[in-house]
Formats: structure tokens, C-alpha cells, sequence
């Protein structure tokens, strides 16, 4: 491995952070605010090149609710890395990553549509996977299961 | 029991050739228009998978009339719904069937479009018949080749069995 995880631990991560590591891949716990400066460290400084995927996951009821995660790969170093974010239901708000990844932009549209996380600085939160009109995120663990919005009306 | 063959009286002429014909006009109509259902895929999934082995020569929907898709639904007699429907993609269906001339009859092709099948959520609309009359229904995840093949005789039977108004109100 080119690229030492303990090197990118310590660059990414003061002491006092949470980290873990899973099948060899870095996980590293974040404030909201921190992200995007640790995200910029690991594309300028260990080039991370490749934005994989930003998704949510809902822990209701946990406080704070949701939980915000990104992979990066680095084709130079073959190296993969999770960051981890927590963002309560009262604001849902993160940094969006689009002035680094221009990729970043669809991604954090789908998680916008499917888990009504607001990405700060996104240009364009319109819905991709849903339609105009769809209320609610069908995947918080509070959208009911059954719940249909239907765009035509049904027969009889 | 659906007469196969029209019945045919040869007039009673004793050069013994055809020089008439009699049937009803329905049986006529309805005959000619079972071989010759022109349809049109509305492929969404999977399912498409299977409606190209059908549609291909092992199978070969040819025998029954229903071997060219026309890409457009002006010119097409069945909608076969292959695949799942989705609430985004019903109005296009809707906007597809209605863009269909009359006579037209629907094939709900594969579960997911007979009753939604295993999706039962917030994206997938639970059978195409909430939306468009369906004629004929072929389950399976896909549908077995031999299976859509019944599907299409039986709605050959339907066609021969229903009435065919020429002139309608309207004209």
C-alpha cells in the first residue's frame, strides 16, 4: 500500500476522533463542519481522485438522526476511505462537495430526493429519482411503507 | 366451443367453383384482425429479456401475426407492458395507450406489470390495470416463452370471440 493509513489518519483526524478501520478501508467519524476541508486534504494532499458515493443512513430514533457517509478511491493508491458525518432532523445540513467532484452533483441529488438531506451549495437539489410533486423522502424510516403518489389518476 | 376456421358455404353452383362466400362480419373481422396484432413494446425491465426470446426465432410470435413491433403506437393493435411500471413512467404509459388507434388490446407482460408483483412501495405502481384496461394477463418473473405464447392465443380467442363495430356512432 503506497499510501500509509496512519499517515492519513493522522493528516485527516486530531487524536481525539473516532476511527475505525473496515476490510482495510479507513473510517473516519466527522463534525459537519469539518468535511469538506478533510475531503479537500484527501484530493489535494493523498489524491483521492474518485468520488465513489455519498448516501444517509436514517437511525431513528437515535440523536442525532442521520448519518451521512462518503467513499473516496485513489487510482493512484488504490486506497478506499470512508468519511462519516452526523446531522440532526431539526437541520440537515451539510457541505456540498460539488466545487471538488463534479460528480459529487447527481449523488447528492439522489440523497437529497431519497433522505431529504440538504447539501449546502449544491446549484441544483431538483428531484432526479422522484418526480416534481413527491412529497415527503420514501427513504426516511418514517415514510409509510404503503404510501402511494400516484401521478395518474386510477380507473374507477 | 370458438369455431377455428370460418365456416365457408360454396354456393350450390355446379361449376363447383367459389363464387360465394357467407359469414358473419364479426367472425370475418375478428379472424383477420387475430393474425395480424401488431404490437407494440412498452419495455421497462427485465422482463425484456424474455419478450426477445419470444419474439425470436426459436419461438417466433411470427406464427401468430404478432412478430413486427411498430415503434410507434399509432400504428400498433397491442400494448404489451413488459416490465415494471413505475409512477414516474405511468403517464407516459397512459399518453402511449391513448395514442393507440381503436381496436387496441393490452398485455400485461410479467408480474410486475399484472400486479406490481413483489414491489409494494412508494415507487411502483401495483399492476398496470390501475391505470389502462388490460386484456390479458401472463404472470411469471419473467413469463416463460411458452406461456406468452398462450397469452397470445388466448387474446387471439378473445379477438375472435368480441364484436367489431365497423361504423360507430361517431363516424
Amino acid at each position: 500500500m503506497a499510501v500509509e493509513l496512519v499517515v492519513l489518519q493522522q493528516r485527516l483526524a486530531p487524536p481525539d476522533y473516532e476511527v475505525a478501520l473496515a476490510r482495510d478501508m479507513l473510517v473516519v467519524h466527522l463534525p459537519p463542519a469539518r468535511l469538506l476541508e478533510a475531503v479537500r486534504i484527501l484530493q489535494a494532499e493523498f489524491h483521492f481522485d474518485l468520488f465513489l458515493d455519498v448516501t444517509a443512513v436514517d437511525w431513528l430514533p437515535r440523536q442525532p438522526r442521520f448519518e451521512v457517509v462518503y467513499h473516496f478511491y485513489s487510482t493512484r493508491h488504490f486506497v478506499r476511505v470512508r468519511l462519516k458525518t452526523t446531522v440532526p432532523e431539526s437541520d440537515p445540513t451539510v457541505d456540498s462537495l460539488v466545487s471538488l467532484y463534479g460528480s459529487a452533483g447527481y449523488m447528492e441529488r439522489e440523497c437529497h430526493d431519497m433522505y431529504g438531506i440538504a447539501f449546502r451549495g449544491n446549484p441544483d437539489l431538483r428531484p432526479i429519482l422522484l418526480y416534481e410533486g413527491f412529497v415527503g423522502h420514501p427513504l426516511r424510516k418514517d415514510y409509510p411503507k404503503l404510501k402511494e403518489q400516484p401521478l395518474v389518476p386510477y380507473r374507477k | 366451443m370458438v369455431p377455428k376456421t370460418i365456416p365457408i358455404h360454396a354456393a350450390t353452383s355446379k361449376s363447383a367453383a367459389f363464387e360465394y362466400l357467407t359469414t358473419k362480419k364479426d367472425e370475418l373481422i375478428g379472424w383477420a384482425r387475430k393474425f395480424s396484432i401488431f404490437p407494440y413494446p412498452f419495455v421497462t425491465a427485465c422482463c425484456a429479456m424474455e419478450f426477445m426470446a419470444v419474439s425470436s426465432s426459436p419461438y417466433d410470435t411470427d406464427r401468430f401475426g404478432a412478430a413486427l413491433p411498430r415503434f410507434s403506437p399509432r400504428q400498433a393493435d397491442l400494448l404489451m407492458v413488459v416490465g415494471t411500471v413505475t409512477h414516474k413512467q405511468a403517464p407516459i404509459l397512459l399518453k402511449v395507450y391513448e395514442q393507440m388507434c381503436e381496436p387496441k388490446w393490452v398485455m400485461a407482460f410479467g408480474v410486475c406489470a399484472s400486479s406490481g408483483g413483489f414491489y409494494q412501495n412508494y415507487a411502483a405502481v401495483a399492476g398496470i390495470d390501475k391505470i389502462i384496461p388490460v386484456d390479458i394477463y401472463v404472470p411469471g418473473c419473467p413469463p416463460r416463452p411458452e406461456m406468452v405464447i398462450d397469452g397470445i392465443m388466448q387474446l387471439q380467442d378473445k379477438i375472435a370471440r368480441s364484436r367489431h363495430p365497423i361504423v360507430t356512432k361517431g363516424f
